[in-house]
């Protein structure tokens, strides 16, 4: 697997070819409406795939899901602008030996940021690149020492319908919940993360902590984290209870397991004119694959 | 001007489906169709398209309640529009996001039901629009009434591809679903004998 280097990024020139990328759907949308349908060109992701590329902060911070807020993807930054995120604890307890509460500005002092550019990849079938700050969830779970009866690790964030209008719907059971098994919470790749693009988390990405993890569809990246607690029984997230049949625990990226409604085997990286294939634990199988050695991972979405 | 006065619901029917389009435009020049403009213009063209064909079929229930014969010019208009922008719908999915990609297409879409639902609506929708125009009218006669009656489960099908595309929030298929309902119940016999009864 080929890693991104923070070098790679250039946010300044991607605006400037995101204009581009536009005009050019605007002459492809004209020439599928009013022209022969085979002049249009025959690109197929099927193969060698471009360069991963980060995706235009301008995207990362405009389009994506947060439903404690509303389901127009575009409407999050505007309705969360004004989250109150100071004060903000994080509580993390449950089986472990050293319960503890970190104000969140101690957590960071704590656990030093870094930068990591990591695939994101929407159970909906989009995905950006995005370079993260943040540092692994791992070292966190080894500060509060989990015991031996420690299995999972079960998230939960902020519920507040006040400053979260979405919350006050009831199509979901809220507070949002998202849970790793502790295994896969202590893969190197799992990121506690409080910035991107060098700079902090804008509320509508998540502010002012977020779980990130790869590996797995967009959604398992719980937002505005306020709890984490190490627990014996596999946590029912959220998803999981809307729609037990959609949305699996594990939700691993994986181009071979069809989601209802979307086969998931390709993808529209945002900001690309082509569709890219989709790969296998979202092109990071050599470091978690043998998580799930000897799983049937059709049985366990 | 007296052209205008006669016609003038139809000039606004005109305006009126075609402003989707000039909204499309204005948003797509200010780089406002979101991150994945794409998918919105797919989105976009399919909501325009389910709204128009509920209105043109409002027409003849709305004319028989207002007793006026005005609107009934409308349900043309507005039924090709509703046509059109489900043509445009259908060539963006295939088109711009999949850029004619067949084999791409067929392995992450055939096994949905939500595509073969949408196709169907699409293909009862086809007949109806070649045979919108007077000609075709007088041609087919009684007939013709009986093959623009394909609108209705068109349009219902049109609902079920919405709502099966749905990710939780299905309020808004289904409030377009019992409208069609309505507007189906509103042109079976037995009720329309029963609101003449009432003078309603």
């Amino acid at each position: 697997m080929k890693k991104i280097k923070p070098s790679e990024i250039t946010p300044e020139h991607l605006y400037l070819s995101r204009r581009q990328f536009i005009t050019g759907v605007g002459a492809l949308a004209a020439s599928t409406l009013f022209l022969n349908a085979c002049a249009a060109p025959q690109a197929s992701p099927v193969g060698e795939e471009p360069a991963d590329k980060p995706t235009p902060l301008d995207s990362v911070l405009n389009y994506n899901n947060y439903y404690e807020f509303t389901t127009s993807k575009d409407g999050i930054a505007d309705l969360s602008r004004n989250l109150k995120i100071t004060p903000w604890t994080v509580a993390v307890g449950g089986l472990v030996n050293k319960p503890q509460t970190f104000a969140i500005e101690d957590l960071l002092k704590k656990f030093p940021s870094e930068e990591h550019i990591y695939r994101l990849r929407c159970v909906e079938a989009w995905s950006m690149v995005i370079p993260w700050l943040g540092f692994p969830l791992a070292n966190l779970l080894k500060e509060v020492a989990p015991t031996s009866e420690a299995k999972y690790v079960r998230f939960e964030a902020l519920y507040d319908p006040e400053q979260m209008p979405g919350q006050e719907s009831n199509l979901f059971d809220w507070p949002y919940v998202e849970g790793l098994r502790l295994d896969e919470a202590m893969n190197p790749l799992a990121l506690l993360s409080n910035g991107l693009y060098g700079k902090a988390l804008q509320p509508q990405n998540g502010a002012p902590l977020r779980l990130v993890v790869p590996w797995k569809y967009g959604f398992k990246n719980i937002k505005a984290i306020v709890k984490i607690d190490l627990v014996e029984e596999m946590p029912v997230s959220l998803w999981m209870a809307a729609s037990p049949n959609e949305y699996g625990f594990y939700a691993n990226v994986n181009p071979d397991v069809s989601h209802p409604r979307w086969s998931q085997s390709s993808e529209r990286r945002i900001g690309e004119a082509n569709r890219r294939k989709t790969l296998l634990f979202n092109g990071y199988a050599d470091e978690v694959a043998p998580l799930y050695a000897g799983m049937d991972l059709k049985k366990n979405f | 001007m007296d052209r205008f006065r006669r016609n003038w619901l139809r000039f606004l029917a005109h305006f009126l489906s075609l402003l989707p389009m000039a909204k499309l435009a204005w948003d797509f020049s200010r780089n406002q169709l979101t991150a994945n403009p794409i998918q919105e213009i797919t989105l976009r063209t399919g909501d325009y398209s389910l709204i128009l064909l509920v209105i043109s079929l409002a027409c003849t229930p709305a004319a028989n309640l207002f007793k006026t014969k005005a609107v009934l010019n409308l349900r043309r208009p507005l039924g090709l529009y509703g046509f059109f922008y489900a043509c445009w719908h259908l060539m963006n999915f295939i088109g711009l996001d999949y850029r004619f990609d067949f084999a791409l297409l067929w392995d992450d879409v055939s096994a949905k039901a939500y595509i073969w639902v949408g196709v169907a609506a699409l293909l009862l929708l086809v007949p109806a629009a070649m045979t919108s125009t007077r000609g075709w009218m007088r041609r087919l006669g009684k007939n013709w009434e009986r093959l623009h009656w394909l609108v209705y489960p068109a349009a219902l099908l049109s609902m079920l591809h919405f709502l099966l595309l749905v990710k939780a929030d299905i309020r808004v298929p289904v409030l377009y679903g019992i409208i069609v309902a309505l507007l189906l119940l509103l042109r079976m016999k037995w009720i329309k004998n029963t609101f003449a009864r009432l003078r309603l």
